[in-house]
């Protein structure tokens, strides 16, 4: 039995002579929906890259599933969403998917089952190319189900939708953690804090909050979680300075 | 709600650079966006008979096209497959789509060799059309095997193909990979006899033709068009085709899972 999907230690990733993660501690709980919320810039991106291995670290360990982040066991184990949606757009929905079916080693009827889940199926003969930018990233999102991954790792994966695809998307996100699957979510609008089992609030690469989002409104004294970010944003720079002053 | 988690077993396979199903799937996913480009493909296959066909008017009368038809032959196709490549594989990297791929359970050689196999099939169309193109419409008259001339011909595509590959590694931008193509074809062209018989070259620049691929691709041409058979090409041939080992060996190892 383990709790943990993902466990980060001592997390340190430096991007262009600048440390964009300094030293990160995070971990990701068996079966939830994981909300990694931040602004543009704050490390989502680099630190889903890291759990995923595709991003070079420092130092620190990521640990997931029980084993280091990009051991080849885990590449059938992890659905992996890029921001940009990562999809051929010279070729049609259905070939992009029979492409990475034929790694994963899943049949037609995954397919279908992923395209349904994303509300595509009626768009499988469609080339990329014709689809708008909320279509394409749900084709990215299938490909990340077609292998039924224990854990999925999904970066932004609702920017830009129909508020209805919306909320059927997170639908789908809790019936997947119900079913067992761990899911990181990244966004960079706060008010999707209110549909996560657990919220991490992330700043210039630091973890400036972990827990259900009712815990952090009762901690800062707010009603939703852009007052509770720009609250406990105050706290650490009021906290900054008196420590700054204190060793002045 | 707690779930158990198996410790990974049965699923699990080790990490391998190659197999045969998934270089296949990623040859057949690479041939399928061709296919859905048939301006390139149009391109690709006719440029190279345009070419041939302005030189055969140019020179027609005289023994010139005999003599170097068949080294434009293996030129041209080379010329062209390493761009084609080189931008494909720079799309791959850039667009995001290299990045998931490296994140799933495929293996680098899938991917190289993938691309290279659909281009070879390409190179093929292309070797097959520029050759008839010469003999039947402009009268080439080589005096050597004509199968060996596409052989040849192929060879000195897919050899383009695997330079395109392994050279995007080096290029960040799509300028970058446009302007790899004279950085890695020019310094051979110059040195590889096409301008002045090897033997009469600086002996610092005969050296360095000898470690050139193209080199061999053009003798190969010469020896054929001079009426040699495959006793006189096959060392060439094989070194042509070492060359093409090693750049797709050089194009995975430059693969990275991670990324800084």
């Amino acid at each position: 039995m383990r709790n943990n999907a993902i466990e980060i230690a001592g997390l340190r990733v430096v991007r262009g002579g600048t440390p964009v993660i300094p030293s990160l501690d995070l971990a990701v709980p068996v079966g939830q929906v994981v909300g990694l919320l931040g602004p543009s810039g704050s490390g989502k991106t680099t630190l889903m890259r890291a759990i995923v291995g595709a991003q070079v670290v420092d130092g620190g360990t990521v640990t997931v599933l029980g084993l280091p982040a990009g051991s080849a066991a885990l590449r059938r184990r992890v659905g992996y969403v890029t921001q940009s949606p990562s999809v051929y757009t010279d070729l049609t929905v259905m070939e992009n998917l029979r492409y990475a079916a034929a790694i994963l080693g899943m049949g037609a009827d995954a397919i279908r089952q992923a395209l349904t889940e994303v509300d595509l199926l009626a768009h499988a003969g469609q080339s990329i190319g014709t689809l708008s930018g909320g279509e394409r990233s749900r084709v990215s999102l299938a490909i990340a189900l077609l292998g039924r991954p224990d854990v999925l790792v999904l970066d932004e994966p609702t920017v830009g939708l129909d508020p209805v695809l919306r909320r059927d998307l997170w639908g789908l996100f809790h019936r997947l953690s119900r079913s067992g699957v761990s899911l990181l979510v990244s966004s960079h609008v706060m008010d999707e804090a209110a549909r996560c089992d657990r919220l991490v609030l992330l700043r210039g690469g630091a973890v400036l909050a972990d827990g259900p989002l009712d815990d952090l409104l009762a901690r800062t004294g707010t009603a939703d979680a852009e007052a509770a970010f720009l609250a406990l944003v105050d706290d650490a720079a009021a906290h900054d300075s008196v420590t700054r002053g204190a060793g002045a | 709600m707690s779930v158990t988690l198996t410790a990974p077993t049965v699923r699990d396979v080790p990490s391998r650079v190659m197999t045969v199903s998934l270089t296949a799937a990623t040859a057949r996913r690479v041939l399928t966006q061709l296919r859905h480009d048939r301006r390139t493909i149009a391109l690709v296959v006719l440029l190279p008979c345009v070419l041939i066909g302005l030189i055969a008017w140019m020179f027609d009368g005289t023994p010139v096209l005999d003599q170097f038809g068949p080294l434009l032959v293996g030129l041209f196709p080379m010329m062209v497959m390493f761009l084609v490549t080189s931008v494909a594989t720079l799309r791959e990297r850039t667009s995001g789509t290299l990045e998931r791929l490296m994140t799933l359970p495929i293996g680098r050689g899938d991917v190289v060799v993938g691309y290279a196999l659909a281009f070879a099939v390409l190179a093929t169309v292309q070797a097959l059309v520029i050759v008839g193109f010469a003999v039947w419409v402009c009268g080439m008259d080589v005096a050597g095997p004509i199968g060996l001339v596409v052989l040849v011909a192929v060879l000195d595509a897919v050899l383009g193909c695997a330079l395109g590959l392994g050279a995007s590694a080096l290029a960040r931008t799509e300028f970058q990979a446009v302007q790899l193509m004279p950085l890695v074809l020019f310094p051979q062209l110059i040195t590889c006899g096409l301008l002045m018989p090897r033997d009469e070259m600086p002996t610092v620049l005969e050296w360095i033709s000898r470690v050139l691929p193209l080199t061999y691709a053009l003798d190969a041409m010469q020896l054929l068009a001079a009426g040699g058979t495959w006793t006189a090409v096959r060392g060439d041939v094989a070194v042509i085709a070492g060359f093409i080992v090693g750049a797709l060996v050089v194009g995975a190892a430059t693969l990275r899972r991670r990324t800084p």
